[in-house]
């Protein structure tokens, strides 16, 4: 750590309005996409442990509903990859207006 | 025999190279402990996938889904998703907020000494079950593949370790890792597209065979596609649905506190990288875990159960992979896929040594011992290849004393826990939570570690075996992530208020949230 980094004034950069709502906005979809994915995740082995019976129905041939909700698993990760990196490269954008004037 | 003994010196020989090229970029703490952090993000994304598909997750998954069917694939899942938490929470306030560790981040505006020191016991705790883990399982697969007996094959891959380690540091370390992930998502991707060469390229056919599988389990053929071959209440008794979810709990929580893989977003330049590299990770780890069900299942499609069952007719886990490349692809293969694993150990053990003695060095011996005072250049850099050595000799140690037979699946899963349990509480409040102090912090990690080792100890994989076991689950995450949290809480809101961590907590958030001041790479 420089000495010219701790001249910087972090209350008034943490107090600005535009860092505020950006923390608040960061706050709210970490939130509600970690109680979906979560839910999500869950659900598998709850289903998978307490109805057995209900994932064993066959779908395609022998494809069963609970290797196709384990399989869409990956997938719901990846969507939740790709939209968390659209939504968090607008953040960048909004973090950088924040400290462009101590930088 | 001889192909195997080949390709593995190749390797070998590949990987000392890298460690010679690396250990003359070593100039300084920066290069040792964090590549410079100079690591692209899809590199890095390969050396966290190369990390995290431990053989323990190559060899040890293939046999569960070979034997256990869509219940060892739950494991495959959970691995995945996991790398959700760490995307999300994790990995970008790391990368801005902290130097070399974990406790970077967690000592930011807490008392730096009691945190520092216990959060260096858990890494500690963690990366040395986790090791021991590998070092038994390497023991036995060199045993069986080259033919080497078991201690000198721990002693070998110890001492190869360290020379990674003490001479090229996180540079090697990362650059082994990423030749290892590449080499086995090639053997994975062609074990993969045999078993369908097998299953003549139609998914039908080869669901089919899968659920009319001879399951080498019991004597009548089962469906490996449904669940409950390992955590049904037939199999495992009225706890087995609950242990399931605690299992998924401590896999999906476990990743993100996983000190390993959180130093790994200390090397590339800044948090958008670090970002960039999350995402590379889960596309190749998403992959990898997706075909652990064609070698898995295709192994219990396509071996004949003599193949994989051991002498007294016991199922032999770890072996499926490589007997199922043996099979299709004859002895150039089955010594391809036998490198690879002795490249995967080689590599995770050298990962997990080097976030060990990164921790004592910076944690404990800079900061806990010293004040922080860095006065001595050069000193915290010789204490992590000292502690390196002492890791390295306990771990062998141990490793020998335990010997073949130990469950090496039992121990990773300690990790997990104590990681999910004592690590990601305190990570999670020291950035999101303002009230938050060192009291919280050490009653968390205090609590999270002694509850979760207490209660594998108390498990049937415990102390008291199945029959007399006081705690009915085999993973404890479902009740020792809950109390590491709520210690955590507690151990806060009982205790007064810190308002040097609190006034502190605008710098952490403007820093965590923005970058500023963050770790820059050093120029080449």
């Amino acid at each position: 750590m420089s000495e010219k980094q701790t001249k910087v004034e972090w209350d008034r950069l943490e107090a600005k309005p535009e860092f505020r709502a950006l923390l608040s906005r960061k706050a709210s979809f970490i939130i509600k996409a970690t109680i979906f994915f979560m839910t999500y995740y869950l659900a598998l082995p709850i289903l998978v442990g307490y109805a057995p019976e209900l994932m064993k129905t066959k779908v395609f041939g022998e494809v069963n509903i609970a290797y196709l909700f384990a399989l869409s698993q990956f997938f719901m990760a990846w969507a939740m990859a790709f939209v968390y990196v659209r939504v968090a490269s607008k953040w960048d954008r909004e973090a950088a207006a924040v400290i462009a004037d101590v930088k | 025999m001889s192909i195997s003994l080949i390709m593995f010196i190749g390797f070998v020989a590949l990987t000392l190279l890298i460690t010679f090229w690396a250990a003359k970029r070593n100039t300084g703490a920066s290069a040792y402990f964090a590549a410079g952090r100079s690591i692209t993000g899809w590199q890095n994304g390969l050396a966290v996938a190369g990390d995290y598909m431990s053989a323990a997750s190559f060899l040890g998954i293939s046999g569960m889904i070979c034997f256990s069917g869509y219940d060892g694939f739950m494991y495959s899942v959970g691995f995945l998703v996991a790398y959700i938490t760490v995307l999300l929470v994790v990995a970008e306030p790391l990368r801005n907020a902290g130097k070399y560790t974990m406790a970077d981040l967690l000592a930011y505006r807490l008392s730096p000494r009691p945190v520092r020191a216990m959060a260096s016991l858990s890494t500690l705790t963690v990366s040395t079950f986790y090791m021991i883990a590998q070092m038994v399982g390497a023991g036995v697969i060199i045993e069986r593949l080259i033919g080497l007996s078991f201690a000198p094959a721990v002693i070998g891959v110890g001492v190869l370790m360290l020379v990674y380690v003490v001479f090229g540091g996180m540079l090697a370390t990362t650059w082994v890792q990423i030749i290892k992930a590449l080499l086995l998502m090639a053997g994975a991707i062609l074990l993969s597209y045999l078993v369908l060469q097998y299953h003549n390229f139609s998914l039908a056919t080869f669901f089919d065979a899968v659920s009319k599988a001879d399951y080498a389990g019991t004597a009548e053929p089962k469906n490996l596609l449904e669940p409950g071959l390992k955590f049904g209440v037939a199999v495992a008794g009225p706890w087995g649905p609950l242990d399931l979810v605690s299992l998924g709990l401590g896999l999906v929580l476990g990743t993100a506190g996983l000190p390993h893989i959180l130093v790994r977003f200390y090397t590339v330049p800044d948090a958008k990288t670090a970002r960039s590299s999350v995402v590379w990770a889960m596309a190749i780890i998403g992959v990898f875990y997706i075909m652990t069900t064609f070698f898995g299942f295709g192994a219990a499609t396509i071996l004949k159960k003599s193949l994989i069952l051991t002498e007294t007719g016991a199922p032999n886990p770890n072996m499926v992979a490589p007997i199922l490349a043996q099979e299709l692809g004859g002895e150039l293969f089955f010594a391809f896929i036998s490198a690879v694993a002795f490249a995967t150990i080689l590599a995770v053990v050298a990962g997990l040594t080097m976030s060990a003695s990164a921790s004592f060095a910076h944690d404990f011996y800079s900061n806990v011992i010293h004040h922080g005072k860095e006065n001595r250049p050069g000193a915290e850099v010789k204490v992590a290849r000292i502690t390196a050595f002492v890791v390295g000799a306990v771990s062998i140690g141990i490793a020998i004393f335990l010997g073949p037979a130990v469950n090496a699946a039992f121990l990773v899963g300690l990790a997990f826990a104590v990681a999910a349990s004592a690590n990601l509480p305190v990570i999670i409040f020291s950035v999101f939570w303002k009230r938050f102090n060192t009291t919280g912090a050490v009653a968390g990690l205090v609590t999270g570690l002694v509850s979760a080792i207490g209660l594998i100890l108390l498990s049937p994989n415990g102390l008291f075996g199945k029959a007399g076991a006081p705690f009915p689950l085999e993973n404890p995450g479902i009740v020792s992530i809950p109390l590491g949290f709520l210690a955590a809480y507690l151990g806060t809101i009982l205790t007064p208020r810190d308002l040097e961590a609190e006034a502190k907590f605008s710098e952490l958030t403007v820093r965590a949230h923005t970058g500023l001041g963050s770790e820059k790479a050093t120029a080449h």
